[in-house]
């Protein structure tokens, strides 16, 4: 473990990260770092590893090799959870049981109590969350009676109910609503502004672009990009990007229409 | 109400509210999970530990609650590092745990498939006061962990990737979670028997599901309908002479039926009231199954 200054420590660090699942290699030894207050994003074709990259950070998909850190502790001894806030790649919120946006929001709570039991502040933050993603409305319905783009921002609510210092988002946008797009991108806004650090999966950079500081591009398991965010050439020449177009003067659209 | 004069009464009506109560308790966790059948598989192992109990002549309850509880860690531990196999594994743990307990018994001086049928269909009239000790107990336990950790083992079950990050220890509630169920298979064995215990497991749950929209009205409801069906269960049996663990699923699942029948026109006005409420400009969203071109053309 090493101890650095605190203003330049990484937030996330990977290094020489491998993994499997079942017997095949998925990840091949990525290195990744993540420092404060960057906006990073994982880009990739599907099967590039970039989902199960971010779940060995998070430990759903154990490493085989390779150093993981978050907040300059090691994986395994980190248990400051409260600090991360995550997305899961999901299409629904809603499992075998009704639920309502509340009830599933406040599950993103737990990591800020002890013994699972909430507090006055901790319903206000659960409130607050669904505010920033314009769901407080729907604060007392079940989640069954959603639709898609609402189903992620209430994932996402969920995320931001614990105020946390860094999100990591596996593709948030994916099966989103235009207008729900707009609502989680500025959503993000926000929370870049006011000092959150992120690393999002994403399979095309769509209307979130103008945020990402950096992007890391996976292919079959290695780095092949750690930089600016790729433009026209870089981006198409990897497979599976055919309908990224980022050269187009205002790129605020995914695509997903056209 | 003179059936309440009767001692063997008593403590039938006290093991069936306990059952109505423990069994959607942890049922509805099983359900959120996407296990409803977890109940049946414990029950099957449960068998084993039935036979067992005559073998040594120990109590069958708590033998099957130690077999149990063994099946039901088993089966999450082959859930985390089964993957592919899985299935075929808990199927060798089911039907192994099933065809031991037939073996047991049959090993048993004395014993016969006669004895185990009062395990798998109950037997409510035969509840020994040792056993309403056994049941109130394990009872209180399964009532404590189902109350106590509800937002806990509700967020593990919802989506057990996202409770990893929020720091709860997956892991031991899922196994918790397990022997909490194996718990509660044995507390229901004497009322509804080993094979029946599922139901009322499941039923509840999904009949509470037809009125409600939240998990905390669902959790309510499937308790009330539990309580309800399994103390009119019974007192029916007594009135009536039929098995009471038949009469008890049968109620349930009638629950089931006429909650369905009422809840129909209630969801169509809750959508009317939802139409009604929606803003003028926010186009209903209906039909298209991402819901994503639905906003995008309105909003041009």
């Amino acid at each position: 473990m090493t101890v650095e200054d605190g203003m330049t420590e990484p937030v996330i660090s990977l290094r020489g990260v491998t993994a499997e699942l079942g017997s095949r290699p998925v990840l091949r030894g990525i290195d990744l770092t993540v420092s404060r207050g960057e906006v990073v994003a994982l880009l990739g074709a599907n099967g590039s590893g970039k989902s199960t990259a971010v779940r060995t950070i998070i430990g759903q998909v154990p490493a085989s090799a390779g150093e993981i850190e978050l907040f300059g502790t090691a994986r395994r001894r980190f248990r400051d959870w409260a600090r991360v806030g995550y997305v899961p790649q999901r299409t629904t919120a809603a499992g075998g049981v009704p639920a309502t946006v509340t009830e599933i929001v406040s599950s993103g709570r737990l990591s800020r109590t002890r013994f699972g039991v909430l507090r006055r502040a901790d319903h206000a933050s659960v409130r607050r969350a669904l505010e920033l993603v314009g769901m407080a409305d729907r604060a007392k319905d079940s989640v069954n009676a959603l639709s898609g783009g609402q189903h992620q921002r209430v994932l996402i609510a969920r995320a931001l109910a614990a105020e946390p210092e860094l999100l990591i988002m596996d593709e948030p946008m994916a099966g989103v609503d235009l207008a729900s797009q707009e609502v989680l991108a500025q959503t993000l806004r926000e929370q870049v502004a006011a000092g959150t650090t992120v690393l999002l999966v994403l399979h095309e950079l769509g209307p979130l672009e103008p945020l990402i500081d950096r992007a890391v591009v996976l292919r079959d398991g290695c780095v092949l990009h750690d930089g600016p965010p790729p433009r026209a050439v870089g981006q198409h020449a990897l497979p599976g990007h055919d309908h990224v177009h980022p050269h187009e003067p205002a790129p605020v659209r995914t695509g997903l229409l056209s | 109400m003179d059936f309440l004069d009767y001692a063997f009464m008593q403590r039938a009506l006290l093991a069936a509210v306990l059952v109505g109560i423990t069994a959607p308790a942890i049922g509805i966790y099983l359900v959120q999970r996407r296990q409803a059948l977890m109940g049946d598989g414990i029950g099957h192992v449960a068998m084993t530990g039935v036979g067992l109990g005559f073998l040594l002549s120990t109590s069958p309850v708590w033998m099957a609650t130690a077999v149990s509880i063994l099946g039901a860690v088993l089966m999450e531990l082959i859930r985390w590092y089964g993957k592919t196999r899985g299935d075929i594994a808990l199927a060798m743990l089911f039907y192994g745990g099933m065809a031991g307990g037939v073996m047991f018994i049959n090993l048993a001086p004395g014993g016969s498939n006669a004895n185990l049928t009062s395990y798998l269909f109950g037997s409510l009239s035969t509840v020994s006061p040792s056993d309403v000790t056994a049941i109130c107990l394990l009872a209180g336990f399964v009532v404590l962990v189902t109350i106590g950790l509800r937002r806990q083992l509700f967020a593990v079950s919802q989506d057990e990737e996202f409770a990893r990050v929020t720091g709860l220890p997956v892991r031991a509630l899922n196994l918790l979670t397990a022997v909490t169920a194996a718990v509660t298979v044995t507390v229901a064995m004497r009322v509804v028997g080993l094979l029946l215990v599922s139901a009322l497991m499941v039923v509840p749950v999904a009949a509470a599901q037809q009125l409600s929209r939240s998990f905390a009205a669902t959790f309510a409801i499937a308790v009330a309908i539990g309580v309800s069906v399994t103390i009119g269960g019974t007192v029916t049996s007594y009135y009536q002479d039929v098995p009471p663990g038949a009469t008890i699923v049968l109620l349930t699942i009638a629950a089931f039926i006429t909650l369905t029948v009422l809840a129909t026109p209630l969801a169509r006005r809750r959508a009317r009231a939802a139409a009604a409420a929606r803003p003028a400009g926010d186009p209903a969203e209906c039909a298209i199954p991402a819901g994503r071109e639905a906003d995008g053309k309105v909003g041009v």
